[in-house]
């Protein structure tokens, strides 16, 4: 199953669902940094709400996600971890060190369509 | 002493890593554990399962619900027939990855659990044991 990346204006919403696999993580990296060309998109949305486990290999795979985005010419912002999955994230000893955070789909969006960015 | 394993999940491939953190997160559950545990149990299988998957190529992942003296807790472990690793101590300091990973994997899943055991055997295998007590 596909990470499904919706089109809202010149922003990518790419929602992960709970079980998510690598290969469907490397693809939708792979497939982002092309389809920011093709819809000259300005922002990139990856929506972590469903995800019940943030492992290393795929936080190492959204950040690469992240700054792909960014060397494309669009700001990725990483929204919607649940707490439970932070609070891992942290014990484990991962971060995403440099990458817009914000709580939900609206706060990622509000952020990404704000005038002064 | 030696207890059979509730639930044995094979793991070779990168959804048998997402098949064990979920059916560890059942069992963590159903045991009692909060869904703040929940979430660290699974997280520490969905490591360990991975580098099954990353090293060894095959394996699997044995959960089993324990009982030591009055706690009750789960027990995960993960044993392979792949190549061991050789430098134990290497393997458990943070930042050190031979593969193509960040090199938290072992000593990040071992900040999740309550107990931690590696032992490993170049050319025959490795088992790492973690435990989870409910408090």
């Amino acid at each position: 199953m596909a990470v499904p990346v919706l089109k809202q204006g010149d922003i990518l919403i790419a929602s992960m669902q709970a079980a998510v696999s690598d290969k469907e993580l490397l693809r939708l990296r792979d497939e982002l940094a092309e389809r920011v060309g093709r819809h000259r998109a300005r922002g990139v949305i990856i929506d972590l709400t469903a995800l019940d486990v943030l492992d290393s290999f795929a936080t190492r795979t959204i950040r690469a996600i992240a700054y792909t985005a960014k060397l494309r010419g669009a700001e990725a912002v990483v929204v919607g971890i649940q707490p439970d999955v932070a609070f891992a994230m942290v014990q484990l000893g991962l971060s995403l060190e440099g990458i817009v955070t914000a709580l939900d789909l609206e706060e990622g969006l509000a952020h990404l369509r704000a005038p002064d960015r | 002493m030696t207890v059979a394993a509730d639930l044995v999940v094979p793991i070779e491939t990168d959804s048998d890593v997402v098949a064990a953190r979920q059916k560890g997160r059942e069992l963590a559950a159903a045991i009692g554990f909060s869904t703040t545990d929940q979430t660290l149990v699974a997280t520490a299988i969905s490591e360990v399962a991975r580098n099954i998957v990353s090293y060894a190529g095959r394996g699997r992942i044995e959960l089993t619900r324990v009982q030591e003296g009055g706690r009750r807790g789960l027990s995960i472990v993960a044993c392979d027939e792949g190549p061991g690793i050789p430098d134990l101590e290497l393997a458990m300091q943070d930042g050190y990855s031979t593969g193509n990973s960040l090199g938290v994997g072992l000593p990040g899943a071992r900040r999740l659990v309550d107990e931690f055991a590696l032992e490993s055997t170049v050319g025959v295998g490795t088992v790492v044991t973690l435990k989870k007590w409910l408090v």
